[in-house]
């Protein structure tokens, strides 16, 4: 890795600055990592008194726990939906808002605020307009004829967490592909209408593919999110339930942690979501060193 | 645009409102029910123009909370968010900066370890180690205060890899001229690096303070004790009651969400440029 070509000498003086950085990183991340890794491979009896040592076997008891393989495919399910809805919510959106000259930035500054919204109000804001009681949109359902009910219906209560997950992303997926959609050189698009092209199919053979690294990686960033970032949603609305429904990954490990204390096991679900972000991490930044040669 | 079709002009701006009205729908609905009377939404639907009590609820969430909920008043708890994303932000600044100075002009041993030590704080997100951090900062007697809250949080390695890369563009003529003149390592870093990143300092700046401002997790577990309950966990907090009092819920929620919203509406430039440079 680089330097500059002159560099100031230094024996003491760069550990120093480096030092408040590196002490919280040992602290706070490694220290803890390590901990988990730990325990993880540990047992704790019902009342805390004896812990054994037991290899993998935490490992292996998730795999073989109904609940665990739940939550992997509520997960998996819950990751997806929340992708694919915004992705397309925002793709439409800004592909629409750069046909505009005038209007584009007056758009923009409408759509963009949502991010700065905690995912945790996200969904108490969704959780309150499908309230069975006294929402309004299952009010206009049920003229329809059908009965919402996010506190029995587990399809419910995961649609509920979908959207608000969803809606809180749009924002930074708009931003993403409108800059994506902007260094699309104007000359091809020119081209392909002079040759017949309609809008639609300038979009799906000449826009869609020239997006392509965008897509793929604002792919990796909402599963990350998804995955990660939307405990406070679930904790604030459904609590993993009803009946497990939206029980996700990360609610599972802070409810089998700290509310069952079932230590050895959630530091093995900790040590698997590790695993996880290592992976996603890896693509994230081969795509990216990819795309600066793109 | 290439062409000018009329038709697909209306039925772009139709989609876009659509859109728009779809994004602002929730927050609507939010300051529509916090002006409402406290009875008015138990009664049935909520209605959907505002009521006359909105002036009354925001007092009386402001002043005094819902003390049955455990959550305090909301200038408290706004207060509290305000302190903690400060100190977040402030605190992953100045350790970013420092640390990108020290990777970027300096040679010493260990550079190569110091900087993947870093990077490695990319893959463990406070999810992923939730409860050994909890007993580190339970250890440390860190628990309900304001350092717990942001101290373990203040590690950056997006923030220390955006500073080397800008770092990496100024010109190796501004170090030479610097040392000719006899400018000291820490005198180049307060009269030429600082002032050089203003803007990169502002844009990341801005990202942060709404990161800070909408942590969960860990204001979740770290506090008990009503006096460091910040916004968004008192809003929690009030929801999980047998019968929430929505109006001042939702009078809480747009306390709560206005601080962020206004940050990214004033300085939307700032945002655009520090959300696509973290890339993250």
């Amino acid at each position: 890795m680089q330097t500059k070509r002159m560099t100031y000498p230094g024996r003491f003086l760069p550990y120093a600055l480096l030092a408040p950085q590196v002490i919280v990183t040992l602290i706070f991340f490694i220290w803890p990592a390590g901990q988990a890794l730990y325990q993880s491979l540990l047992r704790e009896d019902a009342f805390g008194l004896k812990t054994t040592f037991v290899g993998l076997e935490n490992f292996a008891r998730l795999f073989h726990d109904g609940s665990y393989l739940n939550s992997l495919s509520v997960t998996v399910v819950f990751a997806l939906g929340t992708t694919m809805l915004s992705m397309t919510v925002a793709l439409l959106l800004a592909s629409t808002v750069n046909r505009m000259i005038r209007s584009r930035s007056a758009y923009t500054t409408l759509l963009v605020w949502p991010y700065a919204i905690a995912p945790a109000l996200a969904g108490v804001l969704w959780w309150f307009i499908f309230n069975p009681s006294i929402g309004i949109v299952p009010y206009m359902l049920e003229m329809v004829g059908y009965q919402w009910n996010h506190r029995n219906s587990g399809s419910d209560a995961m649609l509920l967490v979908i959207f608000a997950a969803a809606w809180k992303q749009i924002s930074y997926n708009f931003l993403f592909f409108l800059a994506g959609l902007q260094s699309i050189p104007q000359s091809l698009i020119e081209a392909a209408s002079i040759d017949g092209a309609s809008p639609t199919k300038r979009f799906w053979t000449i826009v869609f593919p020239l997006l392509t690294p965008t897509t793929f990686f604002l792919l990796v960033v909402n599963v990350v999110y998804a995955m990660f970032d939307t405990f406070g949603i679930i904790h604030a609305t459904t609590q993993g339930g009803p009946a497990q429904s939206t029980n996700i990954l990360v609610y599972k490990v802070y409810a089998d942690g700290f509310v069952g204390l079932n230590l050895g096991s959630s530091a093995a679900q900790s040590v698997i979501l590790m695993v996880i972000v290592v992976m996603l991490t890896i693509v994230q930044f081969r795509f990216i060193e990819r795309r600066v040669n793109y | 645009m290439v062409e000018n079709r009329p038709w697909a002009n209306f039925f772009a701006h139709t989609v876009l409102i659509i859109g728009v009205a779809l994004v602002i729908f929730p927050v609507y609905i939010a300051l529509v029910a916090s002006t409402q009377a406290p009875g008015e939404l138990m009664r049935g639907t909520l209605p959907l123009l505002p009521g006359h009590h909105g002036i009354e609820n925001y007092t009386q969430m402001w002043q005094s909370g819902i003390s049955t909920a455990n959550s305090p008043s909301a200038a408290l708890m706004l207060w509290n968010s305000f302190v903690m994303a400060m100190a977040i932000t402030v605190g992953k600044l100045s350790i970013s900066l420092l640390s990108a100075f020290a990777i970027v002009y300096f040679r010493f041993r260990f550079r190569m370890f110091f900087f993947w030590l870093i990077f490695v704080t990319l893959m463990l997100p406070v999810e992923v180690r939730i409860i050994p951090t909890f007993q580190v900062v339970a250890d440390l007697n860190m628990l309900n205060s304001f350092a717990g809250l942001s101290i373990p949080l203040i590690a950056s390695a997006t923030a220390t890899f955006l500073f080397r890369q800008f770092f990496m563009t100024i010109p190796e003529e501004m170090l030479e001229a610097a040392r000719v003149d006899g400018a000291g390592p820490l005198k180049f870093f307060k009269d030429i690096l600082l002032p050089l990143s203003i803007t990169n300092i502002a844009a990341l700046f801005v990202i942060m303070f709404i990161y800070g401002w909408n942590q969960y997790l860990w204001p979740l577990i770290i506090t008990t004790d009503p006096n460091y309950t910040t916004i968004v966990i008192g809003i929690q907090r009030m929801t999980s009651e047998e019968n929430p009092q929505w109006q001042l819920v939702m009078a809480a929620v747009v306390m709560a969400a206005l601080p962020p919203v206004l940050v990214i509406l004033f300085m939307q430039r700032l945002f655009v440029k520090g959300l696509t440079e973290t890339e993250k």
